[in-house]
């Protein structure tokens, strides 16, 4: 085992990992049965997608019988968690920029990642690599692009606090270049965050 | 020092004296009957009627005269603006009467430091869950990050509205834990965005489920996807940031089938887990206090000026001077 993510333990295999969503005993069996089914065959679903919408993304190679267990190219590199706040300021927009190009890419397609945040995003010889889609969907909503963008914002403010605004600022560039009619995502952007329940200048 | 603190965020009213060697010398809380939900001016008016007596029961239980308080503190927010300016001029009141220095408090991080102050965590994740409240918290580089939180309504609200919208009463969250024991699963929205939740669409397939399924069931049902989704982005958060603790605080911490989720949750990841005493998990005058305690030993000042309140306070604003 090299890793245990919140939902699932990865294993490493030669040049796999497998990606096995394990039973969580705090939820209900029917719950838990169907959130780890839906999530694996949606991941394995959107990986390949996202592939062909021009995101890097690592390769699915078997999913199997229970449909809670995939096997995926192991993409052995640096989670963009763990470096972007180490990186000199140049870098660091350059990735930001190249991340946002990334989403604008998968909602152009309507694509929704689910989980947009740095933890699940992997640096391998040049390319930023996404990960973890098994809270994602197809979604044309604007109202889904929104909530999508709304996590990334929320990670850098938590994780990425002291360049929040360069990260963000440089993460929409990206975004619109790549997705040029994103306005109304945008505005959409900033009315779900002023509907939270903790919005000081509502 | 001795400090006390007024918590007046919503239908509670507390008021808690503490010592700043950590000991709660009273914390006596008085609170609005509740047929329906909380009216904020209503509630305003219960705290104003009720303040003088609270604040002698809070004195004689200590066993102290007002002159002996050397700070106060109160809840500066969020929550509901009436409420919160009760609790805000009473304690501006007792600050000039007294001449002794006072200090706003954010009431989430109350929560939170009374959790720290009355249980072996050092260094938690928390989960805060309340009426109004619902939040994943960490502690790093001078301030409480924000993890993961509501983005629309709060779990506890959720839980209340559901109660009143079908009839079984008010609050809820008592009565449908109890109901929940006798129920079956029956599949309700489950909705998690990466670390955050939302609970309206819960709510409303859960009003509309009650029309078809035995109450017991969509009690039952409500709970178990409700604090799944929680647990859930427990988990996430605590992956991401690799705490080694988890703490589970807020009135809706009290439930005790939340606390066995989430403390399966922590053992999976051998994470310790922590839940304040009961007495404190509810609002309380006693956190208020020992923040404020804890605000003032790490040198901060607070002039009346600067104590107007702020319902939308956001746990992430404030710099943590004391740790």
């Amino acid at each position: 085992m090299i890793g245990k993510g919140a939902e699932a333990n990865i294993y490493l295999d030669g040049n796999s990992v497998i990606k096995k969503r394990i039973k969580k005993v705090y939820r209900v069996k029917e719950l838990d049965e169907s959130l780890r089914r839906v999530r694996t065959k949606k991941e394995a679903k959107l990986i390949s997608m996202a592939r062909a919408a021009g995101v890097p993304t690592p390769f699915i190679t078997d999913i199997d019988s229970t449909k809670t267990s995939l096997t995926i190219d192991y993409v052995n590199g640096s989670q963009i968690k763990k470096i972007l706040n180490a990186i000199s300021k140049d870098e660091r927009k350059k990735m930001c920029r190249e991340i946002g190009r990334s989403a604008g890419k998968l909602h152009k397609n309507h694509i929704i990642h689910g989980d947009l945040t740095t933890s699940n995003m992997i640096l391998k010889d040049d390319k930023i690599y996404f990960i973890d889609f098994g809270l994602g969907e197809i979604n044309e909503a604007i109202e889904a692009k929104g909530v999508d963008l709304l996590v990334f914002k929320k990670s850098l403010r938590s994780t990425h606090f002291k360049y929040e605004k360069e990260c963000l600022d440089a993460f929409l560039e990206g975004y619109s270049t790549e997705h040029r009619d994103c306005a109304e995502i945008l505005k959409r952007l900033d009315t779900i965050e002023k509907r939270g329940r903790y919005f000081s200048e509502r | 020092m001795i400090c006390l603190g007024i918590e007046g965020t919503a239908e509670k009213l507390g008021i808690g004296i503490v010592s700043d060697d950590g000991e709660i010398l009273a914390n006596v809380t008085k609170h609005q009957p509740l047929v329906t939900g909380i009216h904020p001016r209503e509630a305003a008016q219960h705290h104003a009627d009720n303040m003088r007596g609270v604040l002698e029961s809070a004195l004689k239980k200590a066993k102290l005269d007002l002159k002996d308080i050397d700070l106060v503190a109160f809840s500066q927010g969020p929550g509901l603006g009436p409420c919160l300016r009760v609790a805000a001029v009473s304690a501006r009141t007792i600050s000039l009467i007294n001449d002794i220095p006072i200090i706003g408090v954010n009431h989430c991080i109350g929560h939170i430091e009374i959790g720290l102050l009355l249980t072996d965590a050092n260094d938690p994740l928390t989960l805060y869950v309340s009426g109004g409240n619902t939040q994943v918290i960490a502690f790093d580089s001078g301030r409480y990050r924000v993890f993961g939180e509501t983005l629309d309504i709060a779990i506890g609200n959720c839980i209340d509205q559901f109660a009143r919208a079908v009839g079984i009463g008010s609050p809820g969250g008592p009565i449908v834990e109890k109901l929940a024991k006798n129920g079956n699963y029956i599949p309700l929205p489950y909705v998690v965005k990466g670390m955050d939740l939302s609970f309206s669409g819960i709510y409303t397939a859960s009003v509309n489920a009650a029309k078809h399924h035995k109450i017991e069931d969509v009690c039952r049902s409500l709970q178990e996807t409700a604090f799944a989704m929680l647990t859930e982005v427990t988990e996430r958060a605590l992956a991401h940031t690799e705490k080694r603790e988890v703490m589970l605080a807020g009135g809706v911490a009290i439930n005790k089938r939340l606390q066995k989720m989430l403390s399966a949750m922590a053992k999976e990841h051998g994470a310790s887990f922590f839940v304040p005493p009961r007495d404190v998990l509810s609002d309380n005058g006693a956190m208020i206090a020992w923040v404020g305690l804890l605000r003032h030993k790490s040198g901060e000042r607070q002039d009346i000026e600067d104590t107007a309140v702020k319902q939308r306070f956001r746990t992430d604003e404030v710099d943590v001077k004391w740790k």
